[in-house]
């Protein structure tokens, strides 16, 4: 414990801005792997425990584009694309099996593909760690905020996560498509006799839920390094912060998330070996004060 | 079927009470010859390799089998239950390390601690349903895999309790000794196993699959669901713990891994791999996981991917447990025979 680090952090802007913006970027890439992982619970009912495999995927994915090619843009293309597509593969040939079988039995397919995903990565690219490195576009000076240091990648990141949690609750919200897949979420039978696929409609929300991980895998990958299982720990958080906020809200996934990233960068100064212990300490808190989660719904 | 009587009938708590004698009786042989013949087997092979399996088998069957009681009989799903399989594991080697008593009074004092700690998270879970009882367990079992991990000074971290774990001899037993401590691991195994089987087999067993299958029904008939579950929570976390002890004893250490998160993923593993409508289900999926375990890995650096192929296989393919199939399909044949 390290209570002095945190209260002069506290005390200084130009440490609050940093932190703040550490904090940021942690909650903004958990939101969009979390974001997908509610949304994916919200019509399907299903717990998608290999989502962290679609971060990982979106990681590996973009850094491949990025060396063939030298393309950021293309990098995130393929990260994010790349992903889709194996959600759609993922739910039509496995997850669909399973449905109306016991929950536990969805959660081990998800396991195996964990497992499965894992090797699958270390075949392909190999057991050690990997980097992408900073595009040159963004190899530009710092800004700096009130004395704090600001990488711009790091703003474009926040942006580009912003931009998606914006068109997402747009477009559930307003668009004819946003309003069939919360119809299925509701009532698959009703919207399935109205002539709408609802087959279709959950493998699209399996493959835009693996697209947001996947992109979210992409975007990180400039920043952290690259190991297989690296969307393991990742997993483990957007859970926390779905449960946090509730299963199914998206507006629930966005604060938890924010509220993850704040806890996991100034928690890293105050507790630095009791960080993750932290989080869980949170949502212990959270959930035996409120069951369903911040923004949850009782759920019949 | 037993349990729909239990539900339907006005006695119903005296059915399976009835029931219960001869049949106690019978699981007390069956376990008695078990443990006679798992004690000599020393004597027949000679093998440390398959010792050292039977150990290993003692200390996961006790805590598959315990969570089996929530899972398959309560329909409690904990993500959560390795945390009392980490607890014992520790519990026991810092008692051993730090104070110097005899094994049987650490191992009573491991049980002890074990029952607090559950009855306090215990308290708190089982208020919520479903997955977010699942959730808040999870978030328990990791809150205690990240106090080993920070506190260092008392758990040493992520290196370990090592250094040994002292094993004085008591009542002629001397547990450093190979034999002896498979002996032992086989009689704790035996009778977790015989103890649980009572439970199950009670009338409050029968309870607990009321309220798996119906708990406001349960609640109406004037049973209080948050106390059953709170006393099953808390019976299946000291069978979790003794299977901790075990591993302790067997590794003569304890490791953060005991506490992680994954112990409790491998025990519903095992438990959706041998069935949870059979007794000894969690059994027979502990002897498979780790047969396949050993196996694969010797044999290809890609276990993941085998050992997937191989869970697909029983959740797609089967979509039960391997006893599940068996015992419906061994029901069905003889059904079809008698007609």
């Amino acid at each position: 414990m390290d209570l002095d680090a945190l209260t002069g952090c506290l005390a200084s802007s130009a440490c609050l801005v940093t932190q703040t913006t550490s904090g940021f970027i942690i909650g903004m890439l958990l939101f969009l792997v979390a974001v997908g992982l509610t949304l994916i619970f919200g019509v399907l009912k299903v717990v998608n425990f290999s989502h962290g495999a679609f971060y990982m995927f979106g990681a590996y994915f973009a850094m491949t584009a990025y060396q063939y090619t030298g393309s950021f843009a293309l990098a995130m293309l393929c990260g994010a694309a790349g992903t889709a597509l194996l959600g759609l593969i993922f739910e039509r040939v496995f997850m669909s099996r399973v449905y109306g079988s016991d929950v536990l039995m969805q959660l081990l397919v998800c396991y195996a593909f964990v497992l499965i995903f894992d090797d699958v990565v270390r075949m392909i690219w190999g057991q050690e760690f990997k980097s992408m490195g900073m595009p040159a576009a963004f190899q530009v000076a710092p800004l700096f905020i009130a004395g704090g240091v600001v990488p711009p990648y790091y703003l474009l990141l926040i942006g580009v996560a912003l931009v998606a949690a914006v068109i997402l609750g747009l477009g559930l919200a307003r668009t004819r498509i946003g309003k069939v897949i919360r119809a299925a979420a509701h009532n698959p039978g009703m919207v399935s006799a109205l002539g709408i696929n609802t087959g279709l409609i959950y493998g699209g929300v399996f493959a835009l839920g693996g697209m947001l991980a996947g992109l979210a895998g992409a975007l990180a990958a400039p920043v952290r390094s690259l190991t297989p299982g690296m969307g393991f720990s990742v997993l483990i958080e957007s859970f926390i912060v779905t449960v946090i906020g509730g299963m199914g809200s998206i507006l629930g996934a966005l604060i938890g998330a924010i509220l993850i990233g704040m806890i996991r960068s100034f928690g890293s100064l105050g507790f630095p070996l009791f960080t993750e212990g932290l989080m869980y300490l949170f949502m212990v808190i959270v959930l035996v004060s409120r069951p369903t989660g911040l923004f949850g719904k009782e759920v019949a | 079927m037993t349990e729909l009587q239990a539900e339907q009938g006005a006695p119903a708590l005296d059915v399976p009470h009835t029931e219960a004698k001869p049949r106690r009786n019978r699981d007390a042989l069956i376990a008695l010859a078990v443990f006679v013949v798992l004690a000599l087997l020393p004597m027949v092979f000679s093998s440390k390799l398959l010792l050292d399996f039977v150990i290993r088998c003692a200390a996961y069957g006790l805590f598959a089998t315990s969570l089996n009681l929530l899972v398959g009989y309560t329909g409690l799903t904990s993500f959560g239950h390795g945390m009392f399989f980490g607890l014992g594991a520790y519990g026991f080697g810092l008692m051993m390390q730090k104070t110097g008593v005899p094994i049987p009074v650490a191992f009573v004092a491991t049980l002890a601690i074990t029952f607090v700690v559950a009855l306090v998270i215990g308290a708190i879970c089982v208020r919520l349903k479903e997955i977010y009882f699942a959730f808040v367990t999870l978030a328990f079992q990791m809150l205690i895999h990240s106090t080993i991990l920070s506190w260092v000074s008392l758990t040493g971290g992520d290196q370990g309790l090592r250094g040994g774990i002292p094993r004085p001899a008591f009542f002629g037993i001397d547990l450093s000794n190979h034999v002896h401590l498979y002996i032992t691991s086989c009689a704790l195994l035996v009778v977790g196993l015989l103890l649980m089987r009572q439970i199950a087999q009670s009338p409050f067993g029968y309870t607990l699959r009321m309220i798996r299958d119906n708990a406001s029904r349960a609640s109406f008939v004037g049973i209080d669901v948050w106390r059953a579950k709170l006393t099953i929570f808390v019976l299946a976390a000291l069978f979790a713990s003794t299977g901790g002890v075990i591993m302790a004893l067997f590794v003569s250490g304890a490791y953060p891994e005991f506490a992680y998160w994954t112990i409790s993923g491998e025990g519903i593993f095992i438990n959706m791999l041998g069935g949870v409508t059979t007794f000894l289900g969690p059994m027979v999926g502990t002897v498979l996981l780790l047969i396949l375990n050993d196996t694969v890995t010797r044999w290809t650096d890609y276990h993941g991917i085998v050992l997937g192929i191989v869970i697909l296989f029983f959740a797609i393919g089967l979509r039960k447990g391997l006893m599940d199939f068996v015992v419906e399909w061994y029901a069905r044949r003889r059904k079809g025979s008698g007609q």
